[in-house]
């Protein structure tokens, strides 16, 4: 028999008030999982929608000398003397290790031309990627597909006096206007679009970038972070945040955050004191019992065992408990909060880890006074019959 | 020389007024082997010199030595140490652990030794084959009588086979009949070389031991090798 024989025999002789004290645990481990798993799918949720808020990070070659203004934001350094970006700097981004957090990379080329005898921007981008960025564009016609369709903004379109389905040339290279954009307010009105390709060939800039725009989330870390690893792959580029897009959603996320912060607080300060409230009343129960041990040879680091481990024991027990009933709640709640955006929750078993430390901290933690007094008492007083 | 040597021993309490002298000035030799009886009335210090006597009661004066070793001068961790190798406790009430079955309550004393399970439990068959309880070695200690209560205590008491037994009136919650029984167990035991201090109460007990001390006040008031016959 070893000390720990002690400790399960008395936690199978008292099932009622273990089952009391493991159900205190499992209600907090389960609020803090619920809370941290709700908070996860909602992160989750924001991430899967990011493409709805547009590019949140914008990428132009770096330079001091011309700033120009495209989509309302002013774009230092977009200068047709410096060198511009390639696609091979597309793809770099995609190695960053945060790469999974990027949603949408959209190219441009951007250049001014002549059409019809007026100055006008002609941006070649990659449609497939742009009308995904810009879930606010509505299109009369239809996404140019063929090599020389384009799309032109509401005012280029009245400025210019071209109708859907009309050609114009651009460079001496004929376009037709596939579709045309509805007015959205911003300098897209006033742009013609063309194949990322067409425009590169159009104005002798093979493979070469103006900017690329990025729509990216890293919800468990900063966006920063994001913008950092970009500029260490891209060095002859500069990498800026465009906060505002998601600063408002990540801030109600973080006051979510923060409320269940405080909540699993709450509910872990109530376990504990369950915890020792129950230790503290297993230990007066006990006194006879623990003079015993001590007459016949227990030190106190003995006794201090024998309550740790039984604090020990029906920690992990509740730990993993509350884990699941932590994520049977968070099944129940996430669908009628209308969030994950159709993400599963499966069993996470870092959460599950984590639910087993923490229910074995603050059971730990709780039992530590009551075990020291426990292996305090005087033998004496415990037996009171000697 | 002495087993246990006691000198000078004092302990006081702090009573309501002043302070309330238990042991006042004892004195005593235990040589090993004996079977030593210590009685008295209500109030006289029995206890009291039993714990002390068992490192769980620290004196206000004199020492307890055994063999060779000053109790009180040894820290609270080696003074439990003692006690596992030295002491065999008998208490009135058994205290025995009630979710431990027999054979774990006999094995209580060696679960801090670095006893195997199975050596553990080689001892306390032995042991409880001497108590004639080996065939409830698996019952829980209330399916058992009074008698058989008080026969694991002894059997706990003894498996580590320590060199004194302390007994806290053993008889005092069992009949005539149980009594005599328990009391010839620690006379075969003592025949077996075993030293034995019992205190109690009962006048019959007396007739198997060697010596009785007799305590009045917390002092001795007659020792004899032919017990007296104890006021109740």
């Amino acid at each position: 028999m070893k000390l720990q024989d002690i400790s399960l025999n008395n936690l199978r002789r008292r099932k009622a008030k273990m089952i009391f004290l493991v159900l205190g645990l499992v209600i907090a481990v389960s609020t803090v999982v619920t809370l941290i798993t709700v908070s996860a799918m909602m992160n989750a949720d924001i991430a899967t929608k990011l493409d709805e808020f547009g590019a949140n990070i914008l990428i132009v070659p770096k330079s001091d000398d011309l700033s120009l203004t495209y989509g309302g934001m002013s774009i230092s350094g977009v200068s047709f003397d410096v060198r511009d970006l390639d696609e091979n700097d597309a793809r770099l981004i995609r190695t960053i290790k945060n790469k999974d957090n990027i949603s949408i990379i959209a190219p441009k080329l951007l250049n001014a031309a002549k059409v019809q005898k007026k100055d006008v921007l002609v941006v070649g981008v990659d449609f497939d990627a742009e009308v995904r960025l810009k879930k606010w564009w509505t299109l009369v016609g239809k996404k140019p597909t063929e090599p020389t369709d384009a799309l032109i903004g509401s005012e280029a379109k009245s400025k210019l006096q071209l109708g859907l389905y009309q050609t114009f040339e651009v460079n001496g290279t004929a376009f037709k206007v596939a579709g045309v954009l509805e007015p959205t307010g911003s300098q897209d009105d006033g742009i013609i679009f063309i194949h990322l390709n067409e425009a590169q060939k159009l104005f002798g800039k093979e493979k070469q970038l103006s900017l690329i725009e990025l729509a990216a989330l890293c919800y468990d870390c900063p966006i920063e972070e994001i913008v950092r690893q970009t500029s260490e792959k891209l060095p002859g580029a500069r990498v800026m945040a465009i906060r505002q897009t998601i600063e408002s959603k990540m801030e109600a996320m973080h006051r979510f955050e923060h409320f269940s912060l405080g909540i699993s607080i709450v509910m872990l300060f109530v376990g504990a004191l369950i915890v020792f409230t129950n230790m503290t009343a297993s230990v007066n129960e006990r006194t006879r019992e623990i003079g015993v041990f001590r007459a016949i040879g227990f030190r106190q680091t003995h006794i201090m065992r024998i309550i740790l481990t039984e604090a020990f024991v029906t920690s992990f027990v509740a730990g993993v408990a509350g884990y699941f009933v932590g994520f049977g709640i968070s099944k129940i709640v996430t669908p009628m909060l209308a969030m994950g955006g159709g993400l599963a929750i499966t069993v996470n078993y870092l959460l599950l880890g984590f639910s087993i430390a923490l229910a074995v901290v603050v059971g730990l933690a709780s039992s530590i006074y009551p075990a020291f007094k426990a292996s305090r008492l005087d033998p004496t007083v415990a037996l009171r019959a000697l | 020389m002495s087993l246990i040597r006691v000198e000078y021993l004092k302990k006081e309490y702090n009573g309501s007024a002043e302070k309330v002298a238990a042991i006042n000035d004892i004195s005593l030799d235990i040589e090993q082997g004996e079977f030593i009886a210590v009685m008295g009335p209500s109030g006289s210090g029995k206890s009291t010199l039993l714990s002390i006597l068992g490192g769980l009661n620290h004196p206000t004066n004199g020492k307890v030595v055994v063999d060779d070793i000053d109790l009180y001068s040894l820290s609270t961790e080696r003074l439990a140490d003692f006690r596992r190798e030295y002491l065999g406790f008998v208490f009135q009430s058994f205290h025995l652990i009630p979710y431990l079955t027999v054979a774990e309550n006999v094995m209580l004393p060696l679960a801090v030794t670095s006893y195997s399970s199975a050596n553990q439990l080689g001892m306390a068959m032995a042991i409880l084959e001497k108590v004639n309880l080996e065939k409830k070695a698996k019952r829980l200690p209330d399916e058992l009588s009074g008698g058989e209560q008080e026969r694991v205590a002894i059997a706990r008491a003894l498996v580590n086979q320590p060199p004194i037994v302390l007994a806290d009136e053993p008889t005092g919650n069992l009949d005539t009949a149980t009594s005599q029984e328990v009391m010839k167990l620690f006379q075969s035991l003592n025949a077996e070389g075993q030293t034995i201090i019992m205190v109690t109460h009962n006048p019959e007990n007396v007739k198997y031991v060697q010596r009785c001390i007799n305590l009045r006040d917390g002092r001795i008031e007659a020792e004899s090798y032919r017990c007296p016959t104890v006021e109740k």
